[in-house]
């Protein structure tokens, strides 16, 4: 079968004016991420463009109806990898909620715990790139700091920092050491120092806000149609957060603002997304604070991995464990949907088990995949530098890109 | 709140036959319809100022080669408004899987109908530009199909002792 040439793809209707085409991507330091973006530009005017992706795309879907269920799970870390935990923890709780296990809040409160944190990772992230792609780099030198130090509790928890595979299905494989909550109770002491700051060099910074207020900005209806979640949708002033409107892992034990804005413009984005870092701060300290007594994990036998010692002592944790390496414990058949309020949008999973050992089918929704189509839409008519402004506003991780 | 199933009941009552069948033992209300019938029971479930399920979640295929109607499309729509969640599925035979598109009613369909025709060659009659996504382009197979395996077990250039089997 023949390959079409995929550059050119836009024929203008006006013959006397030349359009240059440019590919923007798809390895291009300003992408943070492998896909294309193929602009028709007057000028320096963008007239349309068309996105390409898929480079990396690796499957998942496919090779999730070949695994026993506990080996999903790093195949989760590996789509939004600036937030994995929060991956990891929609997956436990896809398969909780498709088995009937209910958590105790003990696990519920260390979910939120990991979750939030990985909250802030995502967005220091996605805020210090706005800077970095506006010029200032100062900002992302200062807060990739903070990254670090919470993937150093990542690793006191897990033994991981970027693809972490943290917990279990029912719960987690052993608590929180002391020296990560010695670790986590520092973070929160300095972080609010960091934020300030960090808010200080962009927030009100005139050359900032001239750069980002009213670029590529999407009204709430147009955003809605286009199935924008997360940050992205809220700063277009809809105030919905799956965090609230279906409570998952105790979060209605917890009172928290959901930030909206009112444009929908790359300075609103980043604003929502500062003050969830302030709201996911209070709701760690609150979990921490309130942490109740209880075991880190449900009582599941064939589901959660037996302890170690017991594994070599006793009869039934030495056959529960040789059956659950092996992937031969199977799951009611019957459907489930479930979302996690994901670093930039709702991260959904929908598995199908048909009673066998590993998913019939399963889909992920990812949020950036859905959102990323009204790209174009956004940037028609504005300036190159705009738009790569626009593109690192929207968060787009292309490894939940393409799956 | 409303009765789950009160959904369900306006859509039997508004498309009759064409409503297969409904479910509401899972998570959230589902229906089955018929595929002829899928882009109006949608249209009215977006714009019908009774249901309001004007955020479409997702969209994905599904393949049961086994059953009648092999090829399955899936739907999940969203009540912003109220919080309620429907899902509905349409089936289509391996002959002629053809649907209509939703694109009119959703501009989030757009990629997610590509992603499903990529991996399972359902072909959404009207969509306006229905060619691969993730997928190269001269791929001349639908990798998520059933019958395809995640990798041809009778392969030899692998040598096994590299990957520990």
């Amino acid at each position: 079968m023949p390959v079409k040439d995929p550059h050119i793809i836009i024929q203008p209707e006006d013959t006397d004016k030349v359009y240059t085409t440019l590919n923007l991507g798809p390895t291009h330091p300003a992408t943070h991420g492998i896909f294309q973006n193929i602009l028709t530009m007057d000028g320096e005017i963008i007239i349309d463009a068309e996105q390409t992706v898929g480079y990396i795309h690796r499957a998942f879907e496919k090779i999730a109806e070949h695994r026993p269920y506990y080996q999903i799970k790093p195949l989760t870390d590996r789509m939004n990898y600036c937030s994995s935990p929060i991956n990891n923890m929609g997956w436990d709780m896809t398969v909780e909620k498709l088995l009937g296990i209910k958590t105790n809040k003990k696990i519920d409160y260390m979910r939120i715990i990991i979750m939030e944190l990985a909250r802030i990772t995502d967005h220091l992230i996605c805020n210090s790139v706005i800077g970095v792609d506006s010029g200032a780099l100062t900002g992302f030198t200062y807060v990739f700091q903070e990254r670090e130090a919470i993937y150093e509790i990542y690793e006191e928890m897990c033994g991981a920092r970027l693809t972490t595979n943290m917990g279990r299905i029912g719960g987690f494989e052993r608590d929180f050491s002391a020296i990560a909550i010695k670790k986590l109770r520092e973070l929160l002491k300095r972080l609010p120092d960091v934020l300030r700051e960090f808010e200080k060099l962009l927030m009100r910074n005139r050359i900032f806000m001239d750069r980002t207020i009213n670029v590529g900005g999407i009204s709430a209806e147009r955003a809605l149609n286009y199935g924008f979640t997360g940050p992205n949708l809220r700063a277009a002033g809809v105030d919905y957060d799956v965090r609230v409107m279906n409570p998952y892992s105790s979060y209605n034990d917890f009172d928290f603002v959901i930030p909206v804005g009112t444009n929908g413009d790359t300075y609103d984005r980043f604003c929502v997304r500062e003050e969830e870092m302030w709201q996911s701060i209070r709701l760690i300290e609150n979990a921490l604070e309130n942490m109740p007594e209880g075991n880190y994990h449900v009582d599941v036998p064939g589901i959660f991995l037996p302890p170690k010692e017991d594994v070599y002592s006793k009869m039934e944790a030495l056959i529960y464990h040789f059956k659950i390496v092996m992937g031969e414990i199977g799951v009611p058949p019957g459907e489930v949907y479930h979302a996690v309020e994901g670093g930039n949008g709702e991260l959904g999973f929908y598995l199908v088990s048909d009673g066998g050992r590993k998913p019939y089918r399963l889909h992920f929704r990812r949020p950036c995949f859905i959102y990323y189509q009204a790209f174009p839409e956004m940037i028609r008519g504005s300036v190159l530098s705009d738009a790569i402004l626009t593109m690192s506003s929207m968060n787009v991780i292309a490894g939940e890109l393409d799956a | 709140m409303d009765n789950r199933s009160d959904i369900l009941v306006t859509l039997k009552e508004r498309f009759g036959p064409d409503i297969i069948s409904t479910d509401i033992s899972g998570d959230m209300p589902s229906a089955i319809v018929s595929s002829k019938s899928l882009y109006d029971v949608i249209k009215f479930l977006k714009d019908a100022p009774e249901t309001g399920y004007q955020f479409l979640t997702d969209l994905c295929g599904i393949h049961y080669p086994e059953s009648e109607l092999p090829l399955g499309i899936i739907y999940h729509l969203h009540n912003l408004r109220e919080n309620r969640q429907i899902r509905i599925k349409a089936f289509v035979p391996l002959s002629k899987p053809e649907i209509e598109t939703v694109t009119p009613l959703f501009n989030a369909a757009n990629w997610m109908e590509r992603e499903t025709y990529d991996f399972y060659g359902i072909i959404f009659t009207g969509h306006p530009n229905l060619k691969r996504i993730l997928n190269v382009e001269y791929l001349d197979f639908f990798p998520m199909r059933k019958e395809y395996p995640l990798e041809d077990p009778t392969r030899e250039d692998k040598d096994n002792r590299f990957f520990g089997r």
